[in-house]
């Protein structure tokens, strides 16, 4: 079965930086799994090609991104940010997504697959909550049983995306373990699905985890670079940018932003990072400055951590860059020097945030207002096209602007 | 090549077999010794060494609590290794070390398994390393080492694939009890039963040990009876927890799980 399923994924990679036949991207990858875990994941490796090749799962993912979404998101060229930057600045606005945030494009693909697994519940882990409440939201739409877990720190930090998740009927489940954030309530879901394997889906939010979650979710993610392609040729005559930033914590909407550029080696793609209070701080995420080549929730990776193997405790204000670890793909990309990684501050980041909102009259999320940071720090020429992954909007993160008014509304 | 003390003990001894995980650096830093000589002297068959890990997914709250505890007691795999150096000597009981895949690769692969080797470690447990990626890579060194490799499997794990989890162990099979993490359960359930004489009936190579919801002498007994032996370890963390006097605690411990009718 295995070997069968192999031969199948090896005939569908065409390109250097998809994933490969035995679920690596270059040296990164794989599945580091407990045995527990490994007839779940082998089940999904051995169907999920199929399942969203099927005619039949095309035309619901596809009806669904359209109606209950609202795709294709608007390409929309940001006059005013442009002059200020002196380029030609596109932002794609997955913002607009139906629940805010590219999120959604994902949870809407994986709840087909859990569907046709026949699995009855649904589990997932969240960070600043975006993938928390795109999974309630799913799941309310199919009528699945959802449950979320979620760090307690950020529980605390993210409450409007508490109450969303339990108003649309899904069970919040604290994590208390270690730094209590992402890390540790993507550690409680995988106890939860080893706990429950034959009734539960895991639907994981980015692009981490064993193979196949990385490759599954780049491409339910590559709707946002596909749409992109189509909408650059209407609008300057031309398929591909010269620059496509995202910002990266997991790093799936990066994902679905460079998916179908990944091959294009004249598109340059920026992976923005949370630093934190600063890369030499020691409260950081800048996970490609800072990690080192090790394992984390099943994936071989960069990840933060000590000498002696233990995982770091990274830090960021924005809870869904917190997290110690980047997808085995954004490992592979930014080693090979495909993408290049900018590390981006929480000043910065909430400046940029101020920013965006006064000359463009759009409140981004703060994991997305690190990408916009990024501008400043970069070398591009007044005539390129850059594409800007506006992943999320802020409505979740007011709490956090609220404190912050005073010294950066200016 | 010669049986160390792992295959000379499932060479010798086929019943009752009582192998007690604990994590090392916890309740204090210095610990191991004193642990594993109790250990041995209260006539445990064989010991397992937990390699404390900030993210150990496969275990519940207690032995992630009591690896947390032992890191910031300052346990690190150098350090665990200069103890088990000095304990070994004085010690036959066979040692086994449990630990995830990302601490040894950052130790790095090779020279683990050569500490391994050179200190005396019998086996070695690495829940996370995936069968092909142990076979291509490091199958011959931890074999040439003289080291047994011990697999799981669980009520999910297909016929064919147990049959490839018993030709490349050279110890012995973890059995996980129930879909679980570790410490999750307390009794043993009939749907279990149907499980463990399922396996009973392949025949395999290799003896196989009954470990998660292990937690004192019914389930220990239950556990024997369909298989070489039991592990247990988060009942004997939570013990440790509350022990003033590991020694007199430990060898209580043994008793109460061996019972009357001790083999």
């Amino acid at each position: 079965m295995a070997d069968i399923a192999r031969k199948n994924t090896l005939s569908r990679t065409t390109s250097s930086y998809q994933v490969d036949d035995s679920g690596y991207y270059g040296e990164f990858g794989g599945a580091f799994i407990p045995e527990m875990l490994h007839p779940n994941v082998e089940e999904l490796r051995n169907t999920y090609l199929d399942m969203m090749e099927e005619p039949n799962f095309k035309k619901e993912f596809n009806a669904l991104l359209k109606d209950y979404v609202g795709r294709p998101t608007p390409l929309y060229f940001a006059k005013r940010l442009s002059e200020h930057y002196n380029a030609k600045i596109y932002l794609k606005r997955e913002d607009l997504c139906h629940t805010g945030a590219h999120k959604i494009n994902n949870t809407i693909g994986q709840i087909l697959v859990a569907k046709r697994l026949g699995k009855k519940r649904i589990i997932a882990e969240t960070g600043a909550g975006q993938h928390g409440v795109a999974t309630a939201t799913v799941c309310a739409l199919m009528g699945i049983e959802c449950v979320v877990y979620m760090g307690e720190v950020d529980i605390a930090r993210q409450a409007p995306n508490v109450s969303r998740m339990k108003m649309l009927g899904a069970e919040v489940r604290p994590a208390t373990s270690g730094s209590r954030t992402l890390k540790d309530a993507t550690n409680e879901a995988i106890r939860d699905w080893i706990n429950n394997p034959e009734n539960t889906h895991y639907i994981i939010g980015s692009v981490v985890g064993p193979h196949p979650y990385p490759d599954m979710v780049a491409r339910f993610q590559s709707v946002i670079s596909e749409e992109c392609i189509w909408q650059l040729e209407a609008a300057e005559n031309r398929s591909y940018p010269d620059i496509v930033m995202a910002c990266v914590g997991g790093g799936s909407n990066a994902a679905g932003m460079y998916y179908h550029y990944l091959d294009h080696p004249e598109v340059r793609l920026i992976a923005v990072e949370a630093a934190g209070l600063g890369v030499d701080s020691g409260e950081s995420a800048a996970t490609s400055v800072l990690g080192t080549k090790g394992i984390i929730h099943g994936s071989r990776t960069l990840l933060m951590q000590t000498p002696d193997g233990q995982i770091v405790e990274p830090y960021s204000i924005s809870a869904g860059l917190d997290y110690p670890g980047i997808g085995p793909l954004h490992a592979h990309l930014i080693s090979t020097k495909r993408a290049e990684a900018i590390s981006i501050t929480d000043d910065d980041a909430l400046t940029a945030a101020f920013f965006l909102s006064r000359i463009e009259g759009i409140i981004p999320a703060l994991e997305t207002a690190h990408a916009f940071a990024a501008l400043k720090y970069m070398d591009y020429r007044s005539t390129d096209v850059i594409l800007i992954n506006l992943s999320g909007r802020g409505d979740k993160d007011l709490d956090t602007y609220i404190k912050y008014l005073d010294r950066y509304a200016k | 090549m010669q049986l160390n003390r792992l295959q000379q003990l499932f060479a010798k001894k086929q019943h009752h077999i009582l192998n007690i995980y604990f994590t090392a650096g916890f309740p204090s830093l210095n610990d191991t010794e004193s642990i594993i000589l109790s250990l041995a002297r209260a006539g445990v068959d064989l010991i397992e060494v937990g390699i404390p890990y900030s993210d150990p997914l496969a275990d519940g709250p207690t032995i992630q609590q009591s690896g947390q505890k032992a890191i910031e007691n300052g346990m690190t795999l150098s350090v665990l290794f200069e103890q088990l150096k000095i304990i070994r000597p004085q010690v036959e009981v066979p040692l086994v070390l449990m630990g995830y895949f990302n601490q040894v690769m950052q130790y790095g692969e090779k020279a683990f398994i050569e500490k391994c080797a050179e200190i005396g470690i019998d086996g070695l447990i690495l829940p996370d390393l995936p069968l092909l990626e142990y076979e291509t890579y490091y199958k011959n060194l931890v074999e040439e080492a003289g080291i047994c490799i011990n697999f799981l499997i669980t009520p999910q794990t297909s016929e064919k694939r147990i049959r490839k989890v018993d030709e490349l162990t050279n110890g012995f099979i973890y059995m996980v009890s129930n879909s679980s993490i570790t410490g999750a359960k307390s009794e043993i359930s009939e749907k279990q039963l149907t499980y463990f004489n399922y396996i009973n009936e392949m025949n395999l190579t290799n003896p196989r040990l009954i470990g998660f919801g292990i937690s004192n002498h019914e389930t220990f007994k239950t556990a024997c009876k369909y298989a070489q032996g039991a592990i247990i370890g988060s009942a004997f963390i939570k013990m440790l927890e509350h022990s003033d006097d590991l020694g007199e605690d430990i060898n209580q411990f043994v008793k109460m799980i061996r019972g009357q009718n001790q083999n």
